[in-house]
């Protein structure tokens, strides 16, 4: 069901067969090997003749250019005399490339350009993405701001201009939603509108940047990708303290950590020299995943699931590689080899875990190393505890010597001695001599004192203060965070098709031969793994990094597949510009905040986003940028514009996952076991409306408004939106946006006086402008209805305004208020409300 | 209020495509309209799935939709399916280390020193002009032998239940990878247009003995979009999340609410030009036409009473395993494509013999052969394939935990069964073969890839075919295996 193609969209895309004409290389322009050619051999012929040697047939190898020759598999510059050319247009199906059974097809369009190719002397180029980018010059077409040459300069070639500026209030909202993940309120557009200064936007740039809110929406694709949950996933589905890291990491957006300082953090923060808690509470991103404590299961197997899930994670965040293949077998189309792989391994296979949570009766989870992350008043509570253990201790001692006192004024026969030389010690009148009172006093420590000491309430006292103590450390609220450590010495082996048991030759840590070498002086650790990320001549961090940004801000990055920058990637549509912002991701120092403040104040991410017939016509899919894109906000945005345009919101930052409505009986089908209670324990008062970020994430269920979103169970970096019926169904009728819609009602009715200044304040609130004098018509006609449906129907209009937990306002009269309600949770289901424009 | 009155069957007719259509022109221009109205037209002539892709189906497949009666925990082939008379001779000996061989086991019981044969607890039987033997346990399920294909060399690498049921539903072990729904869905598209292409429905033995649950990752999309996620039928509250309007909210007001939305929206679609508005137009149509179809769809008023007594005594409790198949039928009548029907409870490790196993047979016997009972009075069976099992089997041997002797079985996933029925599949038929203890597979192995190769296979799929490609790699249900099992074909 769901998605229906729609005629526009149909139109646009028929059309958009003759524009990409206009787009791609006419049939005469020379060909890039890089951009025409590779794609196509990748996709249909290095399965079988690529990289991986295992699975090579026919000796032949068509990804080194050399290679291919020595097996005449073409003759440069005769494509007639070319076995590859025979090959791919053979009708012989035993003689046929690609082989039917592989299930490829090269359409008519690609052997012709590979026939062109071939007749041109079949020049090679190595993947652009494993060459270190440079700056290229800055195309003269009349811009100032570098990222407007380029993406202008592709625009010219393909008979398109940037459109004009958004208005304003578009364009702050944009701007907002973007950094922020709220919209401004109509004070804040209001003044950016009067402010005729000119650098007024370069000021909301500025101030948006600064917001304590800004690491809140950076962080929600961070934890996509470090696959952050609340809970491990899987059987008893325990719950976990890594929300402590999540919040680490929202203050270290905010404080604008240079991306290499970060990221070494992240990885390797415990082997930093004096590594601090925060620094050690940082490496929590490779713990953040998958955990399996099944009853039965074989730990070491699942110290490796986790393992393979480490080295996907840091090769898909930092290199956009996908590595995972290499795991079995040489990689089908990258150069990596399985030896690259579990050489990259070693460096997270040295951490003291088990590979499975721990049990017990607490509804937390963990396996160790795990950091205590005690808050300020816990650190207070505890020392209290510990110095009153401490100073009822130091007197044990002395009350064990008052013990022996009392047992030796004991008659002979209360003191329980059997052996005759003891009691010739102890008889009266004995003298004992000093090493003599040793033995004695050694006996009664050994086989007395035990029995004393448990009869004794001053030692009673002792023990119980050290239980308070320990059982503070290992209460409920006391924040225990699984991070690494390379505490534990094991061998790393390399495993035959990724099999644990497999084990095959030995490997130490190393980074993949294919890529820059590891730095000499590096340690081979995962710090020495951070450090050879930021190697000057490293081809892939800035690039990876700078095309999600590149994606938080136009919706898809400038290499479509921002998971995968390897040969099989989507090309770029500017490369250039990538790598000119690649450079300049380096050359700041890693700031990323400068990166974004650069993209946000060029024109290409300033222009309006209204789509005109030649846009469709000449780029559909707007992948040379003629306007502004326009994309749905991400579901946990979307909650948050609801809670904040009705003043909900509890803009509280940081701390303990929340729990806010849910459908009843949320977990009900974990509720099918008994080791643990799985009721959803809905939160009361201002914890209703944190923002999304701090929704209590359940791995095996996640949050069901929350659609369109990574499952965290992987590494995600890219999430496709998508379009069902059910996203509108919880718009329209989850307790969350309908109470916002009640709550912003009451507001408006109380801010406003008159049904036009209420209505075009909601709209205001929502939508961050004012409405056009036709939408303000169709805004009375909204209320209008709504009044119809309530005037006689008091019932229904307090049923209505029941919903949610916030207190109504009774002084308003019921039924005007439900039909205000049913407007505002229109206002909020419109299309403009949901998208960032 | 009128509307109120009204059966959601009657809203359905009153709200007809048409009358929709007429709503939503004006603004959309002449293009859009006869777009619409040549879908329209193409709807009428043949129930022709949509948003499938173009080069699917790979050729005339045999079933259109499929009900996956999952069994989860791992019922006992020993038990069940899988009659091993010679197993009574040796009951209580040690299974011989030959047979054993290197099989690896849970940790519950791969420490064990000592492998005592237990034999099936329960009488087995011939069914069915075909005789197929099943346990006595199994009556109903026995009454529909000839319309089963029994397979009997099923096997998976996993040892483990969450591992497992992850392995058969996405292909790999660990989640993160499309579910086969998901995959039906993207591939082959959907057959309605106001329920989900892919529904799953879940449920547990009375006494939830088990604790396996049932993870999201089992439904899930993986990489591919959203909207190919399977939806899962709730037995508390809305069946589907939030598809009941509000208190205070009737549908004529969410009509009026909507068409307001509606116009605002073909305004800004005039002024911004975004096709994708038009998409949000259609988003919010289907969400109204949802709330209909839903609450029809679990109305049993009119079901027959000797239908609903097929069933079973739960049919009308909702979050049962017989109220579910039920729904399974409706969903199938609907075009859902993928039924996923999930019930917990084999797991027997220490309540194999305490009557755990016999209860559980009760639950789910009667309302699994209903099920293909149903569909084949309606003539529906022919085109649905019906599955039923589960992640594994359970060891020959006995489980004695803590001592306390005999009770249970541990996970076995070297051999087990499962059935099959309907859509394509041969009928009163046995595939594969184990040893006398049921513990290798001598004859016609399917492994869990054959199993996912072969069911693609019956919807016309070439599951090599079938790749997205993530990660800069084409992913496939079946990864890089899976050989379609001819010889369970009709």
């Amino acid at each position: 069901m769901f998605v229906r193609p729609t005629p526009l969209r149909l139109l646009a895309l028929s059309l958009g067969i003759l524009g990409a004409v206009a787009v791609v290389a006419a049939e005469t322009a020379p060909l890039e090997y890089n951009r025409d050619i590779r794609p196509i051999l990748s996709e249909n012929c290095f399965y079988c003749h690529g990289p991986d040697a295992n699975k090579r047939e026919a000796k032949l190898r068509l990804d080194i250019r050399d290679e291919a020759l020595k097996q005449k598999a073409f003759i440069p510059g005769d494509a007639a005399g070319s076995e590859l050319v025979k090959r791919l247009f053979s009708k012989d199906e035993d003689e046929v490339m690609p082989p039917p059974e592989a299930h490829r097809t090269v359409t008519a369009a690609q052997k012709e350009t590979l026939k062109r190719w071939i007749a041109a002397g079949a020049p090679y180029e190595e993947h652009w993405a494993f060459v270190a980018p440079r700056r290229a010059p800055l195309p003269t077409v009349g811009e100032r701001h570098p990222i407007d040459t380029f993406v202008t300069e592709r625009l010219k070639q393909a008979g398109l201009t940037l459109s004009a500026e958004a208005p304003r209030e578009i364009l702050l909202r944009r701007l907002a939603l973007d950094l922020t993940g709220l919209p401004p309120t109509p004070e804040e557009t209001a003044t950016f509108v009067a402010d005729r200064s000119p650098d007024a936007y370069e000021k909301q740039v500025d101030r948006l940047l600064a917001s304590v809110h800004y690491g809140e929406r950076m962080v929600l694709p961070w934890l996509d990708a470090s696959r952050y949950a609340d809970s491990n996933g899987f059987q008893q589905d325990g719950d976990t303290y890594q929300w402590v890291w999540r919040d680490w990491m929202v203050r270290q957006l905010n404080a604008d950590k240079p991306f290499d300082q970060l990221t070494t953090e992240l990885l390797a923060g415990d082997l930093l020299p004096n590594a601090t808690t925060e620094q050690k509470l940082a490496t929590a991103f490779n713990r953040n995943h998958i955990l399996n404590g099944e009853g039965g299961n074989i730990a070491e197997e699942q110290r490796y699931v986790s393992l393979f899930d480490r080295v996907d994670t840091v090769s898909t965040t930092w290199l956009g590689l996908t590595l995972a293949c290499a795991q079995c077998h040489d990689h089908k189309y990258d150069p990596l080899t399985q030896k690259d792989y579990y050489s990259l391994l070693d460096a997270f296979n040295h951490a003291p875990e088990r590979g499975v949570p721990g049990g017990g009766p607490s509804r937390f989870r963990l396996d160790q190393p795990l950091l205590e992350v005690p808050t300020p008043e816990q650190v207070i509570q505890l020392a209290k505890l510990e110095a009153d253990y401490e100073t009822k201790n130091k007197e044990s001692a002395a009350l064990q010597a008052k013990a022996y006192e009392t047992w030796l004024a004991l008659p002979l026969e209360k003191k329980g001695v059997l052996d005759d030389k003891l009691k010739a010690l102890l008889a009266p009148g004995a003298k004992p001599t000093a090493a003599q009172q040793k033995t004695l006093v050694a006996h009664y420590n050994k086989n007395v004192f035990p029995d004393d000491r448990k009869k004794s309430p001053a030692f009673k006292a002792i023990d119980d203060a050290k239980t308070a103590a320990t059982k503070f450390k290992s209460s409920e609220d006391y924040a225990r965070v699984m991070i690494m450590s390379d505490a534990t010495a094991r061998v790393t082996n390399i495993l035959d098709r990724g099999a644990y048991l497999s084990k095959k030759e030995k490997v130490t840590f190393n980074t993949p031969a294919f890529l820059p070498k590891l730095p000499a002086n590096a340690p081979a650790n995962r710090l020495g793994l951070a450090q050879w990320l930021f190697t000057p001549n490293h081809p892939l961090t800035a690039r990876v990094q700078v095309n999600r940004q590149w994606q938080h801000f136009f919706g898809q990055g400038i290499v479509r597949t921002s998971e995968d920058l390897g040969v099989q990637s989507d090309a770029p549509t500017h490369r250039a510009l990538l790598d000119w912002l690649s450079v300049e991701y380096q050359e700041s120092g890693w700031k990323t905040k400068a990166l974004q403040k650069l993209i946000v104040t060029s024109r290409t991410y300033r222009q309006s986003s209204h789509v005109k017939p030649e846009h469709l016509a000449k780029d559909p899919e707007n992948k040379l940028l003629a306007h502004a894109p326009r994309f749905r906000l991400p579901s946990l945005v979307l909650r948050d514009v609801a809670l904040a345009s009705s003043g909900l919101l509890n803009a509280k930052v940081g701390g303990t996952p929340v729990y806010p409505y849910l459908p009843p009986a949320p977990w009900e089908s974990l509720a099918i076991t008994k080791e643990r209670n799985f009721t959803y324990p809905t939160s009361k008062g201002a914890d209703l409306y944190r923002r999304s970020v701090y929704t209590f994430w359940r791995r095996t269920i996640a949050p069901v408004n929350m659609f369109d979103v990574s499952a965290r169970q992987a590494c995600r970096v890219r999430t496709t939106l998508t379009t069902s019926p059910l996203h509108a169904l919880t718009m329209l009728n989850d307790p969350t946006w309908v109470e916002a819609a009640r709550v912003l009602a009451e507001r408006v009715s109380k801010e406003q006086a008159t049904d036009d200044a209420r209505l075009a304040r909601a709209y205001a609130l929502i939508l961050s402008r004012p409405p056009t004098e036709r939408e303000q018509a169709l805004l009375r006609n909204l209320l209008a209805r709504q009044r119809t449906v309530y005037a006689n129907d008091p019932k229904s209009a307090d049923a209505l305004l029941a919903i949610g937990e916030s207190k109504r306002d009774d002084a308003l009269k019921n039924t005007e208020q439900a039909a205000l309600t049913a407007a505002c949770l229109a206002l909020l289901n419109l299309d403009a409300a949901q998208t960032r424009d | 209020m009128d509307h109120d009155h009204l059966s959601p069957t009657e809203w359905r007719t009153r709200l007809t495509r048409r009358s929709f259509l007429n709503a939503s022109v004006q603004g959309i221009g002449a293009v859009a309209l006869s777009s619409l109205l040549s879908r329209d037209l193409l709807a009428a002539a043949s129930p022709a799935a949509q948003g499938g892709l173009p080069a699917l189906p790979h050729f005339a497949p045999k079933a259109k939709r499929m009900i996956c009666l999952w069994q989860g925990g791992g019922p006992s082939h020993i038990d069940l399916y899988d009659h091993k008379p010679k197993m009574v001779d040796f009951a209580g000996k040690d299974i011989p280390a030959s047979i054993r061989g290197d099989t690896r086991l849970s940790t519950m019981s791969s420490g064990y020193s000592k492998w005592p044969c237990v034999p099936a607890i329960k009488p087995f039987k011939k069914y069915g002009s075909s005789e197929i033997e099943m346990s006595t346990m199994l009556p109903h399920i026995g009454s529909i032998a000839d319309e089963l294909c029994v397979v009997r060399s099923m096997n998976t690498e996993a040892v483990n239940h969450a591992p497992g049921v992850t392995f058969f539903m996405t292909g790999s072990q660990i989640p993160g990878r499309p579910a086969m729904g998901a995959w039906l869905a993207y591939g082959l598209g959907t057959m309605n247009e106001d329920l989900p292409a892919f529904v799953v429905m879940t449920s547990s033995d009375k006494t939830k003995t088990c604790g396996q649950l049932f993870f999201e990752h089992y439904w899930s999309n993986g990489f591919l979009p959203g909207k190919h996620q399977g939806v899962r039928f709730r037995g508390t509250g809305d069946p589907v999340p939030y598809v009941g309007n509000p208190a205070g909210v009737s549908r004529e007001a969410r009509r009026a609410m909507l068409d307001d939305v509606q116009a605002f929206n073909r305004e800004h679609l005039s002024s911004v030009g975004d096709p994708e508005i038009d998409t949000r137009i259609s988003q919010y149509e289907m969400a109204f036409r949802m709330q209909a179809s839903v609450p029809d769809l679990l109305d049993f008023r009119n079901e027959p009473k000797a239908v609903l007594e097929m069933y079973g005594p739960d049919v009308l409790t909702p979050g049962t395993f017989a109220n579910n198949c039920l729904i399974a039928r409706r969903l199938a009548e609907r075009g859902v494509r993928f039924t996923q029907l999930m019930h917990a409870g084999w797991d027997q490790h220490n309540n194999l013999t305490t009557g755990q196993l016999a209860a559980q047979c009760q639950d789910t016997d009667q309302p699994s052969a209903a099920l293909v009972k149903d569909l084949k009075q309606r003539g529906m069976l022919d085109d649905t394939l019906v599955v039923w099992g589960g992640e594994f089997g359970r060891t020959p041997f006995g489980q004695n935990q803590q001592g306390q002797g005999f009770k249970g079985r541990d996970h076995f996933g070297k051999a087990y069964s499962w059935w099959l029925a309907g859509g394509g599949i041969k009928k009163g038929h046995v595939y594969g073969e184990t040893d006398e203890f049921g513990w290798n597979i001598t004859k016609d192995s399917m492994h869990v890839h054959d199993m996912q190769a072969t069911l693609m296979h019956l919807f016309g799929i070439n599951h090599e075919a079938l790749t997205y490609r993530y990660q800069g790699r084409q992913f496939r249900l079946t990864d890089v295996h899976g050989k379609v099992a001819k010889g369970i074909l009709a």
